[in-house]
């Protein structure tokens, strides 16, 4: 029955006495015209909405390159204490874009991850790993303390107490032309093991690491453990 | 000639209510000789004039219709005091719109300590600089408070229910705008506290798992908090954001006017109509 009563029906808008229809026009016809320009109107929307938004979310795609910055000589820094150093971390910015990083040397009975030719000087990054404060280096219980929300670092950034989810992040460390630099930042693990960079709160230990991608742009340093 | 009929206005404007003033406020009675409606005074002229006016107006956009639909509701029974905070909040919102164009005539976002400079140049230096700086840092407070005042009577005269559910959805959403408003205002001035406020908040942005990552990246634009963070806060927070804010206001009135208020909780209908049966499950 279905089949029979579609056919009886009009192609044209006329005889079926949709508004607006005139002579010789048919449906798919009117159809065909409304697509059209609603798909126009869509295009153009389309042609200015996603560039904008586009531009708006380019930085997280955007390649950084993060170059090496001289801090000393190989003879300023002792393996058994940390010298605050302050390194650019976004130029252009004055004060804002500074950031104290604490270096010392590798130390063998201590640093157990196998010697490469970017971890000769251990570098902590000051950044607290819960939520980005400055930590301070207390030399004399030999521990990092952030004062926003009181997480307690060990010597070797690992966390000791407080709500910091992972170690203190690290610097790439090199030596050119005699001197100590500082390069790329990366994280690492209650293992100490390097991973790719990741922002501070993010938990790199069991589904942390997969719940907290790192960003396709910024990578650890290939070859180094 | 003294069969004239008396003199009718023109215009078949419908009379305003007139608000319940008390009668010594009340306009006097026009002295005997002279007719109703026409003017005689200076004053009673400008006021025809206006009145010509807004009826010019009216005569090509029908806005009164609009006006008497918004402003003369019926409200129920029992209304107090507690229904005027979303008006309150709204004012609010009204004056840190106004106090904050007028700040960006002043302010300029630069990261390399131009943004610091400005804001110390408006408190110190500009002319009611501090008192308008002063009603846009405690206004914005004042509006968050007034925005969960409003929330919470809402939610305690239950007037969430059938059929506003929607506008309780659209003044979530309201919030949510009023809080990032506030997170990205706090940068703004760009001393210490903003700087270390913005890297603790960013970060905990990051923590939402998997889309956290990139959300931090979006809002900082890049990997670390760099010269475009400013600008980029400052952007949302006087084009985006107030854009969104104002649209939404809009809906969230429209379906006040459309749906009407609530009675309070402790007002019961009166069953004492035949047409009046109260259901019972």
């Amino acid at each position: 029955m279905a089949p029979a009563r579609r056919q009886a029906k009009s192609k044209y808008t006329l005889d079926r006495g949709i508004p607006g229809a005139f002579e010789g026009e048919t449906v798919t016809r009117r159809r065909f015209m409304t697509g059209t320009v609603h798909g126009a109107g869509m295009l153009m929307t389309a042609g200015f909405t996603l560039p904008a938004i586009g531009f708006a979310l380019g930085p997280i795609f955007h390649n950084y390159t993060l170059g090496w910055q001289t801090v000393g000589y190989p003879q300023d820094f002792p393996d058994n204490n940390y010298i605050p150093i302050v390194i650019t971390t976004s130029p252009g910015i004055g004060e804002a874009g500074k950031s104290t990083v604490y270096i010392r040397s590798r130390d063998p009975s201590v640093d157990k991850l196998p010697l490469t030719k970017y971890n000769r000087w251990v570098a902590i990054t000051s950044r607290c790993s819960h939520l980005g404060c400055s930590v301070l280096w207390v030399e004399a219980s030999e521990r990092f303390v952030c004062p926003c929300h009181g997480s307690v670092f060990d010597a070797e950034g690992v966390r000791v107490s407080g709500p910091a989810p992972r170690p203190l992040d690290r610097f790439y460390t090199r030596l050119f032309d005699g001197q100590v630099q500082v390069g790329p930042r990366y994280s690492v693990n209650n293992e100490l093991r390097p991973f790719s960079p990741r922002d501070p709160g993010q938990p790199l230990d069991g589904i942390g690491q997969y719940a907290y991608p790192s960003r396709p742009s910024v990578r650890k340093l290939p070859g180094n453990v | 000639m003294s069969k004239a009929p008396p003199h009718r206005p023109r215009s078949r404007r419908l009379p305003l209510p007139m608000p319940p003033i008390p009668p010594k406020l009340k306009p006097p009675p026009p002295p005997p000789g002279t007719q109703r409606g026409r003017p005689h005074t200076p004053l009673e002229h400008a006021a025809e004039t206006g009145k010509s006016v807004v009826d010019w107006v009216d005569e090509r956009t029908s806005l009164s219709g609009a006006a008497r639909w918004m402003m003369f509701r019926k409200v129920p029974k029992g209304t107090n005091w507690f229904y005027t905070l979303g008006s309150a909040t709204m004012i609010a919102f009204l004056s840190q719109a106004v106090t904050g164009v007028f700040l960006a005539m002043y302010y300029r976002p630069d990261a390399a300590g131009g943004a610091y400079e400005s804001i110390r140049y408006i408190s110190t230096s500009v002319f009611l600089g501090n008192f308008v700086r002063g009603m846009h840092k405690w206004g914005a407070t004042v509006m968050v408070v007034l925005v969960f005042l409003h929330m919470a009577r809402t939610f305690v005269f239950g007037a969430y229910k059938y059929p506003r559910e929607l506008n309780w959805v659209i003044g979530v959403v309201l919030l949510i705008l009023t809080m990032v408003m506030g997170f990205t205002g706090y940068l703004l001035p760009f001393d210490e506290r903003s700087y270390w406020a913005t890297i603790v908040g960013v970060n905990i942005n990051g923590t939402g798992p998997i889309i956290g990552p990139y959300l931090s990246d979006f809002l900082r634009g890049g990997p670390e908090f760099n010269a475009t963070t400013l600008s980029r806060f400052y952007a949302i927070h006087m084009l985006v954001v107030p854009g969104l804010l104002a649209a939404l206001i809009g809906a969230h009135l429209y379906l006040v006017a459309k749906l009407g208020t609530t009675a309070p909780p402790w007002l019961k209908a009166k069953i004492d109509t035949p047409e009046l049966i109260e259901e019972r499950a």
